[in-house]
């Protein structure tokens, strides 16, 4: 088979175009090109293409794997269900940036090499953050430039392990990078601060729900997963990985609890949800890994979903805090059945997508007799059925009547959900086709009758917990203080640094230099013997006894109040010439000794 | 909306059935001793979320959660 085309070129260099269309036209290419590039990815053999020779080096733009492959099936099937539901945006800069960051993602996916990999991690942060800028918003354009800020230091910390790879090993091509130098650590971290590992994880709960309705739907598909992706390659089995991701999944799931935007409780189940996945990775069996993979590629379907719903309702109410609305299940029944299979299914419910997936990594922490991490990572699901498909839809749909008699989304934002929701429920069904493209040799059953019975258990009386303790978990008007405190309230605390003490600071130091000191020496001038006097008098008061310090001082106030005076009265040409003859003596005595 | 009495009864039934269920079913790789216990997830389940919802609302309430305008 030829390769024809790279998938990600297709995308990024097709999205040029872009602009230069308007109407139908341009809705059927923003479908064809993300059609183009999943028919490429199929085609695709396995093997190195598109390598070529920079300063020595190879740069290699298309290692086709089984594990690039998987991903890039699923990045190319989410571009263009993110086409799909964005199809009625008329904001061009939007359709290019969506598209740039959708490419640069498969970029990543496809870099044999880590300098390929770097160029395309800095497209996707820039083509990302604009997103999020394209709201408008004063909050957006706020979150954005942390987003980038965040981001950019991210590439920086990457770019340096690197080099130090580079300079260490003298090779840079992409593979498990397991020798846990310096160079190792920055890579991690490079990768980690992506794949929104706390403390590292503010970025994406503050800049997501900020983004445009359809812009959050790409955003929550292709940085963490390209980050999966990445520490599948180069850091399977890495240990710290594996207490990283399990806090993660209860990290997400407590913040979830707490939050009232919509957006921002389905930002924080991401985090959660990526924690399976570095937990995986962190494990590194086969089955592990595969989980990993697995349960990333249901991941995107289904929180693309969800954040498609919650992204119709924000749409279609102009309202984002779950305390403002309710009763929505009247006036927008589809939105609400749509956005349910998103949730069963990111609940790892029977006969939805994350049934298969999530189970794979529970089972493999089981499978290598890692108890705690087994009992964490099934409590943590508990937390994701608790928040995102009993709270948010309940307090969203139902609850108590708002009053909002919102319609439902235009026709292409549902057939986007839809296609979603199909997938959701084909991959529960029919998981084979899912396990048939996954990377490893391992073999896993999902649905065994313990393992069915033992989910509904879970699940149901996770339910009875939400109904009982309904009153609760009331949604309250607050934000929640994250990792982001410490640049967003450290930046303000910053700038009073800079502006008070050190201004202050600042000014004294001007003072003395330009105004004070010079000021001194032009009085001293005037008459230095006069002032040496003075001096020399004021010094004579600190020492002296009491009694002639009052004489002193009068003497000192006379000397003041004539002076400079009259220089020459006090100059006689007999003391002028004994200076001169002393200075010309001292000149000689230097000269000779 | 108030959730009416026959789809409360039909809840409590269906959970009913799938704790009973657990009962009748057979275990084919339990790696913890806890894996044989029937009903042990629903029990885990039930525990799980309540001690997440409590305790997620303590740590909020103790200082995490902030006014809307915190940042402004």
């Amino acid at each position: 088979m030829t390769e024809w085309a790279h998938p990600a070129a297709i995308l990024i260099v097709g999205s040029f175009l872009v602009p230069f269309l308007r109407g139908g036209l341009r809705k059927c290419y923003l479908l064809a090109l993300p059609s183009a590039a999943l028919v490429s990815t199929i085609y695709l053999s396995p093997g190195n293409h598109w390598t070529y020779s920079f300063l020595g080096n190879d740069l290699i733009f298309g290692r086709v794997d089984k594990l690039s492959l998987v991903f890039a099936y699923v990045f190319t099937i989410m571009a263009f269900i993110g086409n799909m539901y964005a199809l009625h945006v008329d904001d061009n800069r939007q359709h290019v940036a969506a598209l740039m960051y959708a490419g640069s993602s498969l970029g990543v996916v496809f870099a044999g090499d880590l300098l390929t990999l770097f160029i395309f991690w800095e497209i996707m942060a820039f083509a990302s953050a604009y997103l999020i800028f394209a709201r408008f918003t004063e909050r957006a354009k706020k979150a954005g430039f942390r987003y980038l800020l965040v981001h950019l230091f991210g590439g920086v910390v990457l770019l340096a392990g690197i080099i130090m790879h580079y300079v260490e090993s003298g090779s840079l091509l992409f593979g498990p990078l397991g020798d846990g130098g310096l160079a190792f650590y920055l890579i991690l971290i490079g990768f980690i601060l992506n794949a929104a590992v706390p403390p590292l994880s503010a970025w994406l709960s503050d800049a997501y729900p900020e983004a445009t309705i359809t812009g959050s739907v790409f955003l929550c598909a292709f940085t963490t997963k390209t980050a999966i992706y990445v520490l599948i390659r180069g850091f399977p089995g890495t240990e710290i990985l594996v207490p990283m991701g399990v806090f993660m999944t209860l990290y997400g799931v407590v913040y979830a609890v707490l939050e009232n935007d919509c957006r921002r409780l389905l930002a924080y189940h991401i985090i959660s949800q990526v924690g399976y996945m570095v937990t995986g990775v962190g494990m590194g069996t086969y089955l592990a890994l595969n989980g990993a993979t697995a349960h990333a590629f249901t991941h995107i379907i289904y929180k693309a979903l969800l954040f498609m719903g919650a992204g119709s309702v924000v749409y279609m109410t102009g309202l984002r805090r779950l305390t403002d609305m309710g009763g929505l299940y009247r006036t927008m029944p589809v939105t609400m059945v749509l956005y349910m299979i998103g949730g069963f299914s990111i609940s790892a419910f029977p006969l939805f997508s994350g049934f298969v997936s999530k189970s794979m990594v529970v089972s493999a922490a089981a499978y290598d007799h890692r108890a705690i991490v087994t009992l964490l990572l099934t409590a943590a699901s508990t937390g994701t059925f608790l928040s995102t498909t009993l709270k948010l839809p309940y307090f969203m749909f139902f609850g108590k009547d708002s009053g909002i008699k919102a319609k439902e989304p235009p026709l292409n934002m549902l057939v986007g959900m839809g296609i979603a929701a199909f997938l959701c429920v084909a991959m529960g069904v029919y998981p084979s086709a899912l396990y048939n493209v996954l990377p490893y040799l391992a073999k896993y059953k999902p649905y065994t009758a313990d393992h069915i019975t033992g989910s509904l258990g879970l699940l149901l009386f996770t339910a009875l917990g939400f109904f009982v303790l309904l009153k609760k978990l009331n949604p309250e008007p607050t934000i929640s203080m994250d990792t982001d405190w410490f640049y967003r309230k450290g930046a303000s605390i910053f700038m009073w640094f800079l502006n008070d003490p050190m201004l202050k600071i600042g000014d004294l130091l001007a003072r003395t230099f330009f105004n004070t000191i010079p000021s001194a020496l032009i009085w001293f001038s005037k008459n230095p013997l006069g002032a040496l006097k003075i001096a020399a008098d004021t010094a004579f008061i600190l020492v002296c006894g009491s009694d002639r310090r009052a004489e002193v001082k009068r003497r000192i106030d006379k000397e003041k109040a004539i002076y400079p005076g009259d220089i020459i009265k006090h100059w006689p040409i007999g003391s002028t010439v004994l200076w001169v003859t002393i200075f010309l003596l001292t000149c000689l005595l230097i000269y000779y000794v | 909306m108030k959730v009416s009495a026959r789809v409360k009864v039909a809840f409590y039934v269906v959970l009913l059935a799938v704790f009973a269920s657990d009962f009748f079913i057979t275990r084919e790789h339990p790696v913890f001793p806890w894996d044989r216990i029937p009903g042990f997830s629903a029990v885990y389940g039930f525990i799980s979320c309540v001690v997440i919802a409590m305790l997620s609302k303590f740590i909020g309430h103790h200082g995490i959660m902030k006014k809307e305008d915190y940042y402004d």
